[in-house]
């Protein structure tokens, strides 16, 4: 809402505020002012002048040679507009004048012949081209005749004016109007508002006579008024109206439809304007739009009706799309001499609809939208008549033909200052909230510290307890409110074990050397598609559609957090960044539908994305690629931090090198995949060898047993044995390992590999791996026997599940 | 036989300080003090001298021997002390050479800004509670006060999954389901971070995608000077002790009174800069008394129990803390700027 101050103070006294500290109390009221304007501060030296002569440059075609009188004086002005002539009164900048942006103007010459001044056009006066008539758009602004020459323009066209352009939140729709905006300012300065003088006179012909008025939907439209006003001429309206309207936005077209726009701005409240002879029924209905039903609207779009809208009709077809906008085939035009003037209150929910479906905003709908004061409608009516008669030489009929059937009654709330002191922490008296109540012009009766307010209509956001605390609180000042905290329980804030344990793996993977991100949700189809691990996939999961996606990069939900993170490393590397390790926490989204009418399973996923070197020192000539066991490295790190035990097994999985990748699980559950992005992956992402791992960290972390009991520190010494196998050269490693800590039986508390061979001295096919034994039993030191009998089963169990050799 | 010992004391000492290597030392070591050395054999002789003489020369040449035995010693000090400060002349390295670097990562900046809020919270006695992102209509909108056709629906443009299953907007259903789980009869402190989605196009200052973090505090009594306090306090833990806020008036549908809260601009300490477009205040958050229709709707009494609930964005915060310009830098996950907020 573009707020103009001049206007406004026809509505209350503002006193000396400028307008910055007017903004600044405004703001901190209630309603954001987000801008401050002026129209055009730095016009001076511009003045009415009266063309009179007109003739064509002697040099050049396009050119007119004006003499300029403007009262004291005859000036030489050359002007290009193409709608200049003799007679006409204009702005006339003289030398010595400045325009807005800077512009001087001096005595020139132009083709050869002197010019003193220009002749303007309101945009160089520092209008915004948008709201400037379309008759002077392309040319210089022509004023009314009644205009003195001589007269410096910015009073004439209001360019000292300054505009507060406000930020409405939807529940402050009385301030769509300048009487709204006028009781707000009133309240905070505490003045008085001064209301419009709405009377008018009537003709001796009478309204009932010209049209009847049906209403089909006493809910969706509770009031209809019709005006009926003859003798009609369309003529531009008012300078000063005109002005107005300019500096609120809205483009002056004709003395009706400004007169009808002026009245909407006052009031907040919408009227629309026929041609009562294209009505030509004599009748108004206004019902619900019929399915299919088509009507052309005053913006020239066809429009297909749903059968959701509410239409005003002539009894035959739509007139206009009701409280939207009006039908072309009624539209005002030159030679309209009848005006029938709708005022009418429609639900603002109908309205909300028929905008929504037509993607048609316009002045009239965003107001019922919100909600109207139904107290102003008849009001709004009546002062549009007044101004019909008076500025469009209009003939008012007597008597507004109604349906009426509209609840004009005020709401009450009750409260007391006890209350209101207990909920905002304040100790505000009886009589400082009588006189707020004053201020705001609420009607109240008070008893002591009891209120019965009256809520006005329009202030149609009002309605409990709560509400009025808000219009207490802002009118008493939120900087009056002390700082206090809160009384009540004390808690003990602490993170739950599973948000500890989350941030724990986080710091983890810092110190392991990868740095996190966050990545997006919302990604393509086909990247729901790649890199799904193989546990997730198995459980015939789809991804989650959007119904209306806003492109199709993000039309999807995620079922797997690599995609977006191997995107990114893409990203990092096509930006010469070439050594990157990444993690994400992140959700995935698992349906049993693409279109899903249920929440879909929202579990957490650990994954990471490492590609280039990941150890480098160059003055040592140091420098060692990453390779599937450093992220298997990371991963052991991984469940070691929550006390779990990982399986690898050697897995073919899509999208991965398959030789070069293992499923993780855990306790028999498969619980992640971790391993060497297929080399066709790496090459559609651009990138080199990359490794990645995928975790069902959500299941790791409730696998997570707090351990507190104390485990005995060993006092007895532990007993190593090496043992070093021969084996095929496709036998796992990890394999034999656990055939040797299962044979090796409860003494073996470790077993760790310390050398892999395969090459001189080894028969081909294969290989050598050489694992050390640890023994040990905290409570006695161990005998020979017992680690040789171990030893024995080991070797026994090697050989029967691997074919393993004792070294030689 | 007395000169002829302290012939030998004096030779030996000789020899010993003209031994310049360990070997030469030891050969000395074995010359003077072996068993076939001098000094042993003076002892054999003893047998010769009167019982008077005897021993006055066993004294004597004890002494000769241990004078010689502990220059022996001290000279081997010195030598081996000389061989080590040789060797460790030899390992001496270039220091100035760099070292070898410690590979870490670090934290996502929208991480380090939700653990220290979180943090801060968990300090005043809240809890953290989180929630689905994919919400229903009812918990994003209606629980909320914000009934199907409320002209504030239009404040959020929202994803639809279908009428009623929706991508949240903000994370104010964890607020409401909390308030559910906690069934009406108890005290509630929570802070709620999350992501949430909106209908934006992706530019410098909107993302589809962003982070909050909103607050609920419902007790008896809960008055709107708690909510100040509470915001004065985290403000200044945030932001720097010496920030002032204020409040200024608002709409949300969920709360009642409803505020808009700005902190002083730490740029220019309240004076007016281009930060915060002169007016010494930036807007950080936004916040108010619980609604009682939310209340009730979600099984508490507003007659008996009051609240506030505030939430702000996470990607605004680091903006503001950090001076970032554009918010997609926080979803672009460039190497550049994630690692600019970490040491390493």
């Amino acid at each position: 809402m573009f707020v103009s101050l001049n206007w406004l103070k026809q509505y209350v006294n503002i006193d000396n505020s400028t307008p910055e500290e007017l903004a600044e109390r405004i703001t901190r009221s209630g309603i954001e002012v987000e801008g401050i304007e002026r129209i055009a501060p730095e016009s001076t030296n511009v003045v009415v002048g009266y063309v009179e002569s007109c003739e064509q440059h002697p040099n050049a075609d396009k050119l007119n040679l004006c003499q300029i009188n403007v009262g004291t004086e005859t000036y030489q002005i050359i002007c290009g507009a193409p709608n200049i002539a003799q007679g006409q009164k204009i702005a006339a900048a003289l030398p010595g004048a400045r325009l807005p942006g800077g512009m001087k103007i001096k005595k020139a010459k132009l083709r050869g012949v002197e010019s003193h001044g220009m002749v303007c056009s309101l945009q160089e006066l520092g209008i915004d081209e948008k709201f400037v008539p379309k008759e002077f758009a392309e040319g210089i602004f022509v004023f009314p005749e009644d205009a003195e020459v001589g007269t410096p323009v910015a009073e004439l066209l209001n360019l000292d004016d300054v505009i507060l352009e406000l930020g409405l939140t939807p529940n402050r729709a009385d301030a769509m109007s300048m009487l709204g905006v006028a009781y707000e300012v009133a309240a905070i300065l505490n003045k008085e508002v001064n209301l419009p003088e709405e009377a008018y006179p009537t003709s001796n012909s009478k309204a009932a006579d010209f049209v009847q008025v049906k209403v089909e939907d006493n809910e969706l439209n509770p009031y209809y008024g019709a005006y009926v006003i003859e003798n009609v001429k369309i003529a531009p309206s008012p300078l000063w109206m005109r002005n107005y309207l300019m500096a609120a936005g809205i483009r002056p077209i004709n003395n009706v439809v400004d007169i009808t726009n002026y009245v909407l701005l006052v009031y907040g409240q919408p009227l629309h304007a026929f041609d009562y002879d294209k009505v030509a029924t004599k009748e108004i209905v206004v019902r619900t739009a019929n399915e299919g039903e088509t009507m052309q609207t005053l913006d020239d779009q066809e429009r297909t009706l749903t059968g959701d809208e509410l239409v005003i009709t002539n009894g035959k077809e739509p007139i206009a799309l009701a409280g939207v906008m009006g039908g072309a085939n009624s539209e005002v035009t030159n030679q309209t001499t009848t005006v029938l003037l709708e005022a009418a209150y429609f639900d603002s929910r109908a309205i909300r609809r028929s905008s929504k479906h037509h993607n048609l905003r316009s002045e009239a709908s965003s107001r019922y939208e919100k909600g109207i004061d139904p107290n102003r409608v008849k009001k709004a009516g009546a002062y549009a008549a007044r101004l019909l008669a008076e500025y469009a030489g209009g003939a008012v009929a007597e008597g507004v033909v109604e349906f009426d059937e509209l609840d004009r009654q005020e709401k009450k709330v009750e409260l007391d200052t006890a209350s209101v002191n207990a909920r905002l922490g304040t100790t505000i008296s009886d009589d400082e909230i009588a006189s707020i109540l004053t201020r705001l012009q609420f009607g109240f009766e008070q008893d002591n510290s009891q209120f019965a307010v009256s809520i006005p209509t329009r202030r149609g956001d009002i309605s409990l307890f709560e509400d009025m605390l808000e219009e207490i609180a802002r009118i008493y000042g939120y900087d009056n409110i002390p700082y206090t905290l809160p009384e009540g329980e004390a808690f003990a804030g602490k993170l739950t074990t599973k948000q500890y344990l989350k941030r724990q793996l986080k710091q983890y993977l810092q110190g392991a050397g990868l740095m996190e991100t966050i990545t997006y949700s919302l990604t393509s189809k086909a990247r729901t598609e790649m890199l799904v691990s193989p546990e997730v996939k198995e459980q015939s999961v789809h991804a989650v559609a959007l119904k209306m996606p806003m492109s199709e990069e993000h039309s999807h939900l995620r079922i797997s957090l690599l995609p977006e993170l191997v995107d990114t490393l893409s990203y990092n590397v096509a930006r010469k960044q070439d050594n990157l390790g990444y993690f994400e926490f992140g959700r995935i989204f698992l349906s049993e539908e693409e279109q899903t009418t249920e929440q879909p399973t929202e579990t957490a996923r650990l994954a990471g994305a490492i590609t280039g070197t990941w150890t480098e020192q160059p003055w040592q000539q140091e420098k060692k690629p990453v390779d599937f066991y450093v992220v298997k490295g990371i991963v052991e790190g991984i469940f070691a931090q929550l006390d779990l035990e990982p399986v690898f097994q050697q897995a073919q999985v899509d999208g991965y090198h398959p030789g070069r990748t293992a499923t993780v699980s855990h306790n028999g559950r498969a619980v992640g995949v971790v391993g060497q992005l297929h080399p066709t992956v790496q090459k559609a992402y651009d990138l080199k060898e990359t490794y990645v791992f995928d975790l069902d960290v959500a299941y790791l972390i409730d696998q997570y047993k707090e351990e507190p009991s104390f485990r005995t520190v060993p006092r007895h010494p532990s007993v190593t044995r090496d043992i070093a196998l021969v084996v095929d050269e496709a036998a796992h490693a990890g394999d034999i390992q656990r055939t040797i800590k299962e044979a090796g039986g409860e003494l073996v508390q470790q077993v760790q590999i310390f050398d892999v061979y395969q090459g001189e001295h080894m028969e081909a096919g294969k290989k050598s791996i050489a694992y050390t034994v640890l023994y040990q039993d905290p409570t006695r030191t161990l005998t020979d026997e017992e680690v040789e009998a171990s030893y024995n089963s080991i070797m026994e169990a090697v050989k029967a599940a691997h074919g393993a050799e004792l070294r030689s | 036989m007395r000169e002829k010992l302290e012939a030998l004391q004096a030779e030996a000492i000789e020899k010993v300080q003209q031994a310049d290597n360990l070997q030469a030392l030891q050969d000395v070591r074995v010359a003077y003090l072996g068993k076939k050395g001098p000094i042993t054999e003076v002892l054999r002789g003893m047998g010769k001298l009167s019982p008077e003489e005897r021993p006055v020369i066993g004294e004597l040449a004890n002494k000769v021997r241990e004078a010689i035995a502990t220059a022996l010693d001290n000279k081997k000090n010195l030598l081996e002390e000389a061989a080590l400060n040789e060797q460790l002349q030899k390992e001496a390295i270039d220091v100035t050479l760099p070292g070898r670097p410690v590979k870490t990562g670090g934290p996502h900046l929208l991480t380090s800004i939700i653990e220290e809020v979180e943090d801060l919270f968990l300090g005043m006695g809240f809890e953290i509670k989180e929630g689905p992102e994919v919400e229903t209509d009812y918990f994003n909108f209606e629980a909320l006060n914000l009934p199907q056709d409320h002209p504030a629906r239009d404040m959020q443009d929202t994803f639809y999954i279908t009428d009623h299953l929706l991508l949240r907007t903000q994370t104010s259903p964890v607020q409401a389901r909390t308030m559910r789980e906690y069934n009406g009869d108890k005290a509630i402190k929570m802070i709620c971070p999350g992501i949430v989605y909106r209908r934006d196009s992706d530019d410098a200052t909107h993302s589809h995608q962003f982070t909050q973090i909103e607050g609920l505090l419902i007790d008896k009594n809960v008055r709107m000077s708690d909510l100040k306090g509470v915001l004065l306090e985290f403000s200044r833990k945030l932001f720097g002790a010496d920030r002032e806020i204020r409040l200024r008036p608002s709409f949300f549908p969920f709360t009642e009174p409803s505020v808009e809260v700005d902190v002083t601009c730490k740029v220019c300490d309240g004076k007016g800069c281009n930060v915060c477009k002169h007016t010494g205040w930036i807007e950080i958050l936004g916040a108010g008394m619980v609604h009682s229709n939310v209340l009730r709707m979600s099984g508490y009494d507003p007659e008996e129990y009051s609240g506030f609930a505030f939430g702000m964005g996470v990607e605004r915060i680091a903006m503001l803390k950090y001076g970032v310009d554009d918010i997609r830098h926080f979803y672009t996950n460039d190497v550049r700027f994630l690692s600019q907020y970490h040491k390493a």
